[in-house]
């Protein structure tokens, strides 16, 4: 077990590397610099504002200098958010962006699992079918189409939920944001877990358990789940993934001051240290909680860490 | 499986000719009808916009570049994707671990963010998208056909074409590619749909498509701006990129399930 989380530790390094050299050559392969404006600048002003930002030095040298900062938790200056480090402003949208990630994927793993369970055991009922062409159109439609029609239904016609953010009080804006981060989610981990589910109920160990007298609750809850959340567990990884994407066009059409809206905004006008910062950043946590979702996985099931 | 495909041949044809048969041009403003509900009245069927221009035409514009972005990129991923699938598949051992591994490690990145982060660093091009895209969906088309191919090399015509002297190249592309055409069919129209996500997703953002021109994703971006006067600005587009996308995972899934029983979920 210890080799295996090692083994799995290890293996991500390269992988953290590979995201920041790709990341930091791709910007500063791009043609012209970060203060290229409509106003041409006095050569020897520009000549000083490189300097300050070590942009005349060689690449690899910049790339080094780069690299150690990271280390010590310095992703540099914002070059628009003057007044601001990009570290500064992570620390600033993330733990909001942090909140409403979480509480989607929770809703997400509730429903999904709760409501992919119900269709397993009625497997080719109405209720089955309801469900799954439910998961089967949440797949299909995008957030950014989910996230305004909810609006303009909930918010702008029927005045149920605030539409936006700003000057809200109390829990309601949360809802809106929250649900259409996790509704595609849902349909995913509910397609999963349906699957999974008809797969272990048809085992031997199940017809045992039911041989022995054991109701259908006590054989879901002590026997089935856990086996058949295994493939739920996995898909945790690009589900956080899938988040993070999701929280950016959410907090866009919410104007929720996140994380997201910053790496927007910072796309949008060219803020080339803040949209490095903020790739390296998502990057690095969803290598990280890919590896924990490993090596929980391996707790669970013991077959994988003996390999 | 019959029924998306009618639907999707459908919107093509009308995407296609639908312009033609109005009276009006996708990048001609028109000061007098801005913002004008769905109507018969000026030919504007699915209304105009906030500078007066005609929806119905803009719709059908955006459905043909996303579709076209979408089958380009679909292809950019497929000819990587089969290529390096292939030679890893049938040149095997320690090139195709190291190969394996790197697809692996690539699977854990968010590549959306590196595809904004391209976006952000080059000037916004119709190939840049299409490459960018399809660079970014090849890695389950490379297993799939990897897992293909080291099927496909055991068997006695491979023997063959490598007894009478036939090069690897040739096997790979001659031989090899040429078997592995059903399941790739089936994933390119997997790929389609994922293809028109992330295109949408980026004009959505603002950093696709350039203005005059227009996607689905950029028209519904435009829809979010106006929807409290005027939501059929959001409605038509989201009701057809969601429609579309529906309709080639059904067909992806359908096509999947009778090529490929085993695979299936």
């Amino acid at each position: 077990m210890l080799r295996y989380t090692l083994l799995r530790l290890l293996g991500a390094i390269p992988t953290l590397l590979l995201v920041v050299v790709l990341a930091f050559l791709m910007v500063h392969a791009a043609p012209g610099g970060p203060f290229d404006e409509e106003r041409v600048l006095p050569p020897e002003v520009a000549a000083k504002i490189e300097a300050a930002y070590h942009l005349d030095e060689p690449l690899l040298q910049q790339l080094g200098r780069y690299m150690s900062g990271l280390l010590r938790g310095d992703l540099g200056p914002s070059f628009r958010y003057r007044d601001h480090t990009v570290a500064e402003l992570i620390g600033i949208g993330f733990p909001l962006s942090l909140r409403i990630g979480l509480l989607a994927i929770v809703l997400a793993l509730l429903v999904g699992i709760s409501s992919g369970t119900v269709a397993a055991l009625r497997q080719g009922s109405m209720l089955d079918r309801v469900i799954m062409s439910f998961a089967m159109t949440g797949i299909s439609i995008p957030v950014f189409v989910v996230a305004p029609v909810l609006v303009l239904l909930l918010a702008v016609k029927l005045q149920w939920l605030p539409a936006g953010w700003s000057g809200e009080t109390g829990a309601a804006k949360y809802i809106l944001p929250v649900i259409t981060l996790a509704l595609p989610q849902i349909a995913y981990i509910a397609r999963l877990s349906r699957a999974s589910m008809i797969d272990v109920l048809g085992q031997d160990f199940i017809r045992t358990a039911r041989a022995q007298g054991l109701g259908t609750k006590a054989i879901i809850r002590v026997h089935a789940l856990k086996p058949a959340m295994l493939p739920v567990l996995s898909y945790m990884g690009p589900a956080i993934a899938a988040i993070l994407t999701g929280s950016v066009v959410v907090e866009e059409v919410f104007g929720i001051p996140g994380l997201g809206q910053y790496f927007v905004r910072g796309a949008l006008n060219r803020d080339y240290t803040l949209v490095l910062g903020i790739v390296i950043f998502y990057a690095t946590l969803i290598i990280a909680l890919n590896l924990i979702v490993d090596i929980l996985y391996g707790v669970i099931d013991p077959r994988v860490g003996n390999q | 499986m019959k029924k998306s495909g009618g639907i999707l041949l459908f919107v093509l044809v009308l995407a296609i000719v639908g312009p033609w048969l109005s009276p009006h041009e996708y990048q001609s403003t028109n000061f007098d009808a801005i913002l004008n509900s769905p109507s018969f009245a000026g030919m504007h069927l699915f209304g105009t916009d906030d500078l007066g221009r005609d929806l119905f035409v803009r719709t059908m514009l955006g459905i043909r570049v996303t579709l076209l972005i979408a089958i380009v990129a679909s292809l950019v991923s497929l000819l990587i994707g089969v290529t390096y699938g292939a030679v890893a598949g049938y040149v095997g051992g320690r090139v195709d671990a190291v190969m394996m591994r790197f697809v692996d490690t690539l699977y854990a990145l968010p590549f959306i963010f590196f595809v904004i982060l391209l976006m952000v660093a080059f000037e916004r091009n119709f190939l840049l998208i299409f490459v960018a895209i399809g660079a970014i969906n090849w890695l389950d088309m490379a297993r799939i056909v990897r897992g293909q191919t080291i099927s496909l090399r055991e068997r006695d015509f491979v023997d063959a074409a490598r007894l009478s002297g036939v090069s690897t190249a040739n096997i790979i592309f001659r031989h090899i590619a040429p078997n592995l055409l059903g399941i790739v069919v089936v994933y390119v129209t997997l790929t389609i749909p994922q293809a028109i996500l992330v295109e949408s997703f980026l004009s959505f953002l603002g950093l696709g498509i350039q203005e005059p021109q227009t996607s689905l994703g950029s028209l519904v971006d435009g829809g979010v701006n106006q929807m409290e006067g005027a939501s059929w600005m959001l409605l038509v587009p989201a009701a057809l990129l969601a429609l579309i996308l529906m309709c080639f995972n059904f067909l992806g899934d359908a096509l999947r399930d009778f090529f490929d029983a085993r695979q299936a979920p």
